[in-house]
């Protein structure tokens, strides 16, 4: 097989796993007739994303607009904060135990708190993605930074290198492919956050629409609304993927 | 075409602006040692399991001498290193380098080691070039005459033949390119002491040979105070007026080994029968202090 050839199909096959997927998905729940209506066909999905898109498009800028600014934030207090305890190793003994049980905290239980104290909407949405988000940046950036070559260290130091050069000399770029890597964990993980929010307590966003739809019985726009968190969080990923390509070329070593 | 030593030499003729010139043969200055290790002795590990690496070593390196050091596997030959350029400070005895007792890493010390420590994200010049981003005074001229450095890299990487490797990332040259990237990043600042541990330990036998050609090139046209610790005899003798052995730890001075093989020394005085000799010599005393 042509080297061309192979990677055409490389470049096809989300689509054909994609497409079969769905067909089956249709196969079966015409199979079960009257109980469909608990796992609506694809093609009714579809026409209920049509027939709904009004409904659908203002909410899914709205997830969208928490979601980004909840990872936004996620990645500049992580990178800062990662950063900080990569660097130091009293910071990194002070404060590792309380990350690790702050990431063990169930988010769902903290929602409530949050609207507490910011009052149902946005707001508490943003800070659920960002809480979700934040966890995977900061270890993977404390990781980046505490694993640099001693020897490599060595020679810094020789040359005279004071720890900031050192850290913007060969940590924060030793630290970029890791920082990447956390990205595209933590856009998915924010996208969790933010849905889970408006959820349990938001009157906008897809999360919210949802609720609405299956307090209505409308199982085919539940359905819709995961579909397009699905393909939102995909998008994402790939963004980031894209990112990461042109930032850590050395890393994969250019392949 | 010139020759590769009339291009080293050219590498290095706009170097030291005021002093005189690093001819060929400049006669190294015999009064003050460049290194002057006085009875240093280094500790390992905490209270509970205590180690002696170095044992109540001396050791006098002249300027511009070339030294090996050579010794046992855990003999503490790269302690050794770390004690001279001041990266550990010794627990007890004293460091002295020009006279100056060492307090923190000394300046004006290049170092290789045996894996190159290359940055993979940055080109080869440009990781040639991270020294000047260091050292003063380099340091805060940089960024006004980056030209001038950039053709002062170039012109290094030009005598050890990686010119036109220049813009390409260190995980795109082969081991022995990447080692003479290495050499080639130890030296740019023009250090007047290089350290090499075991710089050439992972290339096979004929790329190490070459690298040490380029090494004597280097260091006879800029004659820099040279440590060398080495696995490797040959290389040893090849490269150095001075073999030193150490015993096995703690690390002890058994055997000092002058070396009076007229240089330049070519490849083929590998194979006459004083350097042979003086190799069994050493290995000798290596077999005994494994014993």
């Amino acid at each position: 097989m042509s080297k061309s050839r192979k990677s055409s199909i490389e470049n096809v096959m989300p689509w054909v796993t994609t497409l079969v997927l769905l067909v089956l998905w249709q196969i079966v729940s015409t199979a079960l007739g009257s109980a469909s209506l608990m796992l609506p066909a694809p093609t009714e999905i579809a026409r209920s994303i049509i027939d709904h898109y009004d409904v659908i498009w203002p909410n899914a800028l709205q997830t969208l607009y928490t979601t980004g600014l909840g990872f936004a934030f996620a990645v500049v207090f992580g990178m800062l904060f990662g950063l900080a305890i990569g660097a130091s190793p009293l910071i990194y003994r002070g404060f590792y135990p309380l990350l690790i049980a702050f990431n063990a905290v169930p988010k769902v239980a903290l929602v409530p708190i949050f609207v507490l104290w910011f009052g149902i909407g946005a707001v508490p949405a943003m800070v659920t993605a960002f809480s979700l988000a934040v966890f995977p940046i900061i270890v993977n950036v404390a990781t980046g930074l505490s694993t640099i070559d001693p020897e490599m260290e060595d020679v810094m130091r020789s040359l005279g290198a004071k720890r900031l050069d050192i850290l913007t000399k060969i940590g924060i770029p030793r630290m970029t492919p890791y920082l990447f890597a956390s990205l595209k964990i933590s856009i998915t993980l924010a996208f969790v956050g933010s849905v889970l929010s408006e959820t349990i307590a938001s009157n906008e966003g897809i999360g919210f629409l949802m609720q609405a739809a299956s307090s209505r019985f409308d199982v085919p726009l539940v359905f819709a609304g995961l579909i397009v968190i699905a393909a939102m969080a995909v998008l994402a990923y790939q963004a980031c993927v894209l990112i990461e390509g042109r930032f850590t070329r050395w890393a994969t070593r250019g392949k | 075409m010139l020759s590769i030593s009339e291009r080293t030499m050219g590498a290095f003729a706009y170097a030291e602006g005021g002093s005189a010139p690093p001819g060929p043969v400049a006669t190294p200055s015999t009064e003050q040692p460049y290194v002057d290790l006085r009875n240093v002795s280094l500790v390992y590990g905490d209270e509970a399991d205590q180690m002696l690496a170095i044992d109540r070593l001396d050791l006098k390196v002249r300027e511009g001498e070339f030294v090996a050091v050579v010794g046992p596997s855990g003999c503490g030959k790269s302690t050794l290193m770390k004690l001279v350029t001041g990266l550990l400070p010794p627990d007890s005895g004293a460091v002295f380098i020009q006279g100056k007792k060492a307090n923190g890493p000394v300046a004006g010390v290049g170092m290789a080691f045996q894996n190159s420590t290359l940055l993979p994200w940055r080109s080869t010049l440009s990781n040639v070039m991270l020294p000047f981003e260091l050292v003063q005074p380099h340091r805060k001229r940089f960024h006004r005459h980056a030209d001038e450095y950039v053709e002062k890299a170039k012109r290094l990487l030009d005598t050890v033949g990686l010119l036109e490797f220049a813009d390409k990332f260190p995980w795109e040259l082969s081991g022995g390119m990447q080692q003479r990237a290495n050499v080639c990043r130890a030296l740019v600042h023009e250090p007047k002491l290089l350290m090499l541990d075991e710089p050439f330990g992972a290339l096979d036998a004929f790329t190490r040979e070459e690298l040490w050609l380029m090494t004597q090139n280097l260091w006879l046209k800029q004659r820099f105070s040279t440590i060398l610790v080495t696995h490797d005899l040959r290389e040893a003798v090849f490269l150095a007026d001075r073999v030193i052995v150490l015993s096995k730890r703690p690390g002890r001075i058994i055997l000092e080994r002058q070396v009076d093989i007229p240089r330049p020394r070519a490849l083929s005085c590998t194979f006459e029968s004083l350097f042979s000799e003086i190799v069994h010599d050493i290995r000798e005393k290596i077999v005994e202090a494994r014993g």
